[in-house]
Parts: structure tokens; sequence; C-alpha cells
């Protein structure tokens, strides 16, 4: 049976793991190479990085970073942050990663995800996504690190991106990111039931009950999450056995 | 010494990490002396057949990993390199390399297409030498890390010495002489992954003698 997956996420600013709250007030939290090292032994499923200001600063991701971060790594590695082309993502994947996720440069060119799933198959190109409440059922994408509303909805743009190649959605609540007070259960709920791939749901992780909230309610197919594991309140182990114990599955 | 085969698509760099964990030297090559040379083949992983393919036809690398396996060359595909070893794939309708028997067809739609995650192997068909050395100190139904919409659906049922099961069954792990095929990622499947690695490379060495 597939399993449900728990990943570990690395927000990267200048080399350095960096978390936030709502995408602001970044507060430094340690080596990538250390951590993403301590998450695969620890029997994390899928490991993600993401240069999250690439795009502001409109430069490259840092491929030497990406390098020795996938040289300590035997789970699966997600690489993402000021992707503008198809090569862009061929420089990744030949510098250890296994996927690729592209944000703000598909919103503004969605021919840039049909382009890299000619390329390099659907499966590996994951469409990042982040998302902000702005009204009683209501979620709009936006882009630039959370910065620019687009006014467009956040289930029309997934949608979208899955008919132009995107096989698989990061979904982030900017509302909840950092904050640990739970995913946006409805949210994720929403988008995932109304796409045909898989779903990580992001922003929000606090209490181990979350995870299964996420995982049942929310109908993610896997949880991500920052600050719960960077700054020590449980490890990746924990977690997934407190799923195993309420009937969810995972590989321990 | 074993080479990776470049052709342009494909997670090269995750190959080689997981065989320098393992001491063994490989080189990523898309030279057709290299790859004539080599002991073992590696196909490895992402991408799409189509662009697949026609990547290998542009530079003549199809015509030589065929005579390569059929002059007896060991050969591990992983995930579209084991699907591009079939006659033809549902992925854009293309013709493949037909070194077996059998088509690549796509997931029905009732479940999340692609799959992407840890799923289990359930060992079958696997004569006990195959199972001591291939699945050494592997455990029937352990977990591999899986990103596949096709699935390929061989002849010649007895090839398979691995199934896995998303909405249906399907082949995961495949030998036939000199060819072993995962439709999983072992570079990617943690310490069990890497464990099957070597275990492959153990089992070529010792056919060869």
């Amino acid at each position: 049976m597939l399993t449900k997956r728990i990943i570990p996420c690395l927000d990267m600013t200048a080399g350095k793991v960096v978390k936030g709250i709502q995408f602001i007030n970044f507060k430094n939290a340690g080596d990538p190479v250390v951590l993403a090292n301590k998450y695969d032994t620890e029997g994390a499923d899928e490991l993600v990085f993401l240069d999250i200001t690439a795009t502001v600063e409109n430069r490259n991701i840092l491929i030497d970073v990406v390098e020795k971060t996938a040289r300590q790594v035997t789970i699966p590695f997600s690489v993402g942050g000021g992707i503008r082309a198809a090569a862009d993502m061929r420089l990744l994947l030949k510098s250890g990663a296994d996927k690729v996720s592209i944000n703000t440069g598909a919103f503004k060119n969605p021919k840039l995800i049909s382009n890299c799933a000619n390329a390099f198959g659907n499966q590996c190109v994951v469409l990042s996504m982040d998302v902000r409440k702005t009204g009683s059922q209501k979620w709009n994408v936006f882009i630039n690190g959370g910065n620019i509303d687009t006014g467009v909805s956040a289930l029309v743009w997934a949608k979208q991106a899955v008919i132009q190649g995107a096989g698989e959605i990061l979904l982030t609540s900017i509302d909840n990111d950092g904050t640990k007070t739970g995913f946006d259960v409805d949210l994720t709920r929403i988008i995932s039931s109304r796409v045909s791939v898989p779903v990580i749901a992001s922003g929000g992780a606090g209490k181990l009950t979350d995870f299964v909230d996420i995982l049942i309610r929310g109908k993610a197919d896997a949880a991500l999450a920052a600050s719960v594991f960077h700054f020590g309140e449980f490890t990746i182990a924990k977690v997934k056995n407190y799923l195993k114990k309420n009937g969810i599955p995972i590989r321990i | 010494m074993i080479a990776v085969i470049d052709y342009g698509i494909g997670n090269l760099a995750s190959i080689t990490n997981a065989l320098n964990r393992l001491n063994i030297p490989a080189v990523i090559s898309r030279s057709i002396s290299t790859i004539e040379k080599a002991d073992c083949l590696i196909l490895p992983g992402v991408g799409a057949a189509g662009e697949g393919m026609r990547n290998l036809q542009k530079s003549g690398l199809d015509k030589v990993i065929k005579k390569e396996i059929i002059k007896g060359k060991k050969f591990l595909g992983i995930c579209l390199g084991m699907q591009l070893l079939f006659e033809r794939s549902e992925e854009g309708n293309v013709e493949c390399l037909g070194l077996l028997k059998g088509r690549v067809k796509k997931f029905k739609r009732e479940r999340k297409v692609p799959q992407i995650g840890w799923n289990q192997v359930r060992i079958k068909n696997a004569e006990l030498g195959i199972k001591n050395k291939l699945f050494n100190k592997i455990s029937d139904k352990s977990y591999f890390y899986f990103v596949n919409s096709f699935y390929c659906t061989p002849e010649d049922k007895s090839l398979i010495v691995g199934e896995t099961e998303y909405g249906e069954k399907f082949a995961s792990v495949i030998i036939k002489n000199n060819i072993i095929a995962t439709q999983f990622h072992p570079e990617k499947s943690g310490i069990l992954g890497i464990k099957l690695l070597n275990n492959i490379i153990k089992y070529f060495s010792l056919h060869s003698l």
C-alpha cells in the first residue's frame, strides 16, 4: 500500500536554513547539509529544499548548496526557487535534485510547466503555490515569495497547472505558515479532492494531531513541516509512530 | 566499470551519489566507446518515454544499448530505464527498445496519478538463489520509493520477481538473464535501497564468474 509521506522542508536564504512566520521574521535554523543528513537518518520520506529569496532577488538558485545537500540524502530530494526556464530545471536535476518545484515562474508563464513536463516527465514537476485566505471559503494565489496577490483563486490555478502537466502540488498556506496552529484543512481538502495529482500540505504544523487531521480530514497525500522539526519539538520518527498508531499507512 | 547512461534526462547525480556511498566506481557517459567498454550499464530513471527514446535515437545510443544487452552485458534499468526495455509505451505511444516482450501502460485514473511515494514490494517467483542474492537482508513487503504514472506488463510473467499494488498489481522488479530492472528508485529508497543496489552489483559480478 502506498503510504502517506512526512516531509521536512529546508527554506533557504544565502546558503542557510531559515524559518519565518507567515513568510516574514526569518530566524536562522542551521546548516542545510547537517539538517538533511539528520532528517534522512530519522526516516523522512522526502526532503524539500526551497531557495525562498531567489525570485525576489532575481538570481538563480545556489547550485553548490544543492549539490552538497544532495550528496547527504538517500531519499527523494525536491528543489525549488527562482526557476524560470527548462534549462534551470535540467541544471538542478544534474546537481542531484530528483524533482523541481516551480512557483512564480510557472504562474507568470504556465507554458514553463508543460515545457518542463515534456522534457522530464510530469512526475518530476512540482507546482508550488503559496495561498492566502481572502474571504470565507476563498483563497488566492500569491507570488514573489508571498508578496503579490494575483487575484486568482487557488483551485482555478491548481487545476490549470495540472492540465499544463504538473505532477504534484505543494500547497502552502501563508496564513498558517510558522504559526503552529494547525494546517489549513479546508483549503487542502478542496484542492486535493478536486485535482488528480498528489497534494503536499504545508504551513501550520504544531501538534501531533495536526498531522493526523491534514492527512485524514484534509485528504493530503503528504504533510510538510519545518519549524517543529528544525527547533526540535518532534523528531520525524515521533510523528511517524504517532500516525501509525492512528491507523495511517506510513513507512517506519 | 559501471557506466550510467546520460541521455539528456534522468536524475544522474542521484545514481552516482548512491554508488559513491558504496564506493563503487561509476562514470556518467554518453560516449559510445565508454558504453561499449563498461562492464555494466545503468539506464536511469526520471523522464518521459517519448523524450527518452528520441534522445537515445538522436545519439545512436539506442542501437548500442541493444547490441550490448544482446551480447550479454549486465544492465540495470531504473523506472523509465525499465519501461524503455519493452516494445511500446502508452506514454506518447512510442516504440521502445523492444528487448523484452510487453507493453507499458498507464495507471487507471481511479487513483492519483502519478503514484508518488513509498510502496511495498512483494517478492515473487524468485528462485532461492535469486532471492538469497538479490533480496539479501531485504524482507518481503519492504518499502521502496516510486514515482510513476506508467507500469510495465511483461508478456512472460516469470520475469517478475517483485510485485507492487497501486489500484492494480504491477511488476516492480524483473530479471531476465543479464537484465535487472526496477520500477522504483533504489537510489532514492533510503538505506534499504542502497542495500538493494549493492546486492544487484554483487549479483552481477557473481554471475560473470
